[in-house]
């Protein structure tokens, strides 16, 4: 049934069943979770979908197994992800803070809702972006992903699971309720145009091979079970071998290493969509189903023959700290809208670094920015 | 912004692995630790050490291959088992080990996957994923090694510590009854459950052993001395002195009834195979009723399209 993977064509599905097929199409055979509004689908299309190609779906006691599941099935050689929101993302991280230590590739798809605490369990929230880039105690790199689209739920599933092997690290998506429950167009592409990366594996007996090697700014392969490189993983502090150290030497290589491979390759990580920027005087940042309301206002503005640009963000971390100052010397402001009190924003203020006017269009959660507010205060600055 | 480090010096292997080769190898069991490990960071008179060598000594005697082994532990003294042997070893988070190994278990089935933790962290953080894991029957075999408290973190009170026992966090006495585990083991679905002290090493080899027969959740208790702990607080002496307690006071009941081998402070301990019972364990289940139907679904789907 391994045709059965990469449902090739055209589909009429949510954003998070197209999650749910652009990891299996990216190879994801295990998939852990907890029933949770809005992601539940994404559980719900895998529990239906892995049994066909020959995986495996289970759903756990709580969302701390579900993501402790996904890092072991990871080191038993199998590409794994799992789905949530707020709250479950809440108790995955202690384990997310392991994946990052032991640099263990895995997929979170997190479909926001408003919080805190249970909030708004079938409503809209974008209030746990920060929480994805600093949840987990001590340092470490993040990359995460914001879909607008069913259609991007789909191809930045398979980009998050490209990058998670390459940086060797949970990836997560962050969508939110609107794009997980938006039933859109979704096309998936024939299985050779699916641009895939395989886990890279060590060459065998290399008796130099370092399971945690930190001299470059890529990890090393991963050894997984049963290849017989009896490589320790632990959540303490450790060498490269893996063999916990606690030392303060250990300790700076260790975490230098697993925050610099993201740091240092931003560039290559980062992706935005932009537009109308290059005579822009106030640039509107989006993402997710905000970036779409954002896109409308200022086209809207265009026809209009004012000087609005979007900016959208695909990755919101690594963050575009270069674009954001480089557009600070040309815009007087950026606007923000966000449905939480302000998260992306401070970004965008620090980035700006006093060069233009950061305001945040802020939402509690519950519902979307309209175009119309969107250009409205666009408007009072041009 | 900019930013200052303090120079690094690069790891250098070859130091690292010359400070540690010393030694390695003259101790028959060597062949299963990871070269220079030892010294091992557990206290005089600790139970670990058994266990860990009932462990590799059952592995030994069943002939399993170290490349088809993985070990995975939680956190605490037990959780440092995992990083001295030399195969797979995966040190998780607190009370998680038991997910972790699930998730391994089930991506790899051809791993034999041995979760070997302590009672703090298998019963007090992480008893939901026991109690679950042993329901599922995942294929996981859980090595127990029950010292009656916290000892990593200098001798509190935890799931398995004895009505009335001191720690540090009970100076009084203890006001909670203890778990029994093997009762707890059998009621959440465990195919075998098995108790005995660091003083029956023999009978715990030949527990391990059977569990490497065994395709499902299996689980055996291994009860240690804390002398530093548990041992100090409760006036039970030396770890010594502890195995001697363990010499008089056990009493082997293979076939006894889980519910009746509650653990007293100061009382007798029963000890011996309690539990060896068949049943599907969760990948069986889960090809027969899942894929088995997810397969059917498809034909059928094919049918309805050609008809």
């Amino acid at each position: 049934m391994a045709d059965r993977d990469v449902l090739t064509g055209e589909h009429f599905i949510q954003g998070d069943a197209a999650s749910a097929e652009g990891g299996i199409a990216a190879g994801c055979r295990f998939f852990a979770g907890y029933p949770i509004t809005p992601a539940t689908e994404v559980a719900e299309r895998m529990a239906q979908r892995l049994p066909e190609v020959g995986g495996i779906y289970i759903q756990m006691e709580d969302e701390i197994a579900s993501m402790a599941a996904i890092l072991g099935a990871s080191w038993g050689g199998m590409k794994s992800m799992t789905s949530t929101s707020g709250p479950g993302f809440s108790l995955m991280m202690e384990n997310i803070g392991l994946g990052m230590m032991t640099e263990t590739p895995c997929v979170v798809v997190n479909i926001q809702r408003g919080g805190p605490s249970t909030g708004l369990p079938t409503l809209v929230g974008q209030a746990d972006v920060m929480q994805a880039r600093w949840g987990a105690h001590g340092d470490y790199g993040c990359i995460a992903l914001a879909p607008d689209s069913p259609q991007e739920c789909f191809d930045l599933t398979v980009e998050a699971f490209n990058l998670s092997e390459i940086y060797r690290q949970p990836v997560f998506l962050m969508a939110d309720e609107v794009v997980g429950h938006m039933t859109e167009k979704v096309i998936i592409p024939r299985r050779e145009e699916l641009k895939l990366v395989a886990r890279p594996k060590p060459r065998p007996q290399r008796p130099d091979y370092l399971p945690f090697d930190s001299s470059g700014l890529l990890p090393a392969p991963m050894a997984v079970a049963g290849q017989g490189y009896h490589v320790h993983v632990t959540g303490l502090t450790h060498d490269e071998r893996g063999y916990p150290v606690i030392t303060d030497t250990v300790q700076e290589r260790n975490v230098r290493h697993i925050v610099d491979k993201i740091r240092k390759n931003a560039n290559k990580i980062i992706r935005f969509e932009g537009a109308f920027l290059e005579d822009a005087r106030v640039v509107v940042v989006a993402y997710g189903c905000t970036g779409r309301v954002a896109r409308a206002a200022v086209e809207n503005l265009r026809n209009r023959g004012h000087k609005a640009g979007l900016l959208r963000l695909i990755t919101l971390w690594p963050f575009p700290s270069a674009t954001i100052r480089k557009l600070a010397e040309q815009v007087k402001a950026f606007v923000v809208p966000e449905i939480n009190y302000g998260q992306m924003a401070y970004e965008v203020e620090r980035t700006a670094h006093g060069k233009a006017e950061v305001l945040l269009m802020g939402l509690m959660g519950g519902s979307i920015h309209t175009p119309g507010e969107i250009e409205d205060t666009v408007g009072e600055f041009l | 912004m900019k930013v200052r480090l303090r120079e690094l010096a690069p790891f250098d292997k070859q130091a690292a692995d010359t400070a540690i080769e010393h030694d390695h190898g003259l101790h028959p069991g060597d062949k299963f630790l990871k070269p220079g490990r030892i010294p091992h960071i557990w206290c005089p008179g600790c139970g670990l050490g058994v266990v860990l060598t009932a462990f590799i000594e059952a592995m030994s005697r069943k002939g399993i291959p170290v490349d088809r082994c993985a070990v995975v532990s939680g956190i605490g003294c037990s959780g440092r088992v995992a990083g001295y042997l030399d195969m797979d070893t995966y040190h998780t988070t607190h009370g998680r080990a038991i997910p972790f190994a699930t998730g391994l278990a089930l991506a790899n089935p051809d791993m034999n996957v041995t979760v070997f933790s302590g009672d703090g962290d298998l019963f007090a953080i992480g008893g939901n994923h026991f109690i679950h894991a042993a329901r599922r029957n995942v294929n996981l075999k859980v090595l127990c090694v029950n010292n009656f408290n916290y000892g990593m973190t200098g001798g509190q009170v935890g799931p398995t510590t004895p009505l009335w026992a001191r720690t540090s966090t009970t100076p009084t006495g203890n006001a909670e009854q203890g778990f029994n585990l093997p009762y707890l083991a059998h009621a959440a679905g465990a195919v075998y459950v098995a108790r005995w002290t660091t003083f029956h090493a023999r009978q715990l080899v030949h527990s391990i052993s059977q569990t490497f027969d065994k395709k499902g959740f299996t689980f055996i208790e291994a009860i240690a001395p804390c002398p530093t702990g548990y041992g100090r607080p409760n006036k039970l002496g030396t770890g010594l002195d502890e195995m001697r307690y363990y010499r008089e006071m056990s009493e082997v009941r293979n076939g006894a009834d889980p519910g009746e081998v509650d653990i007293l402070l100061r009382e007798k301990i029963i000890v011996g195979t309690f539990i060896d019972a068949e049943r599907p364990h969760f990948l069986e289940n889960y090809k027969s009723i899942v894929v088995a139907g997810a397969q059917a679904r498809l034909k059928g789907k094919e049918k309805g399209r050609a008809a």
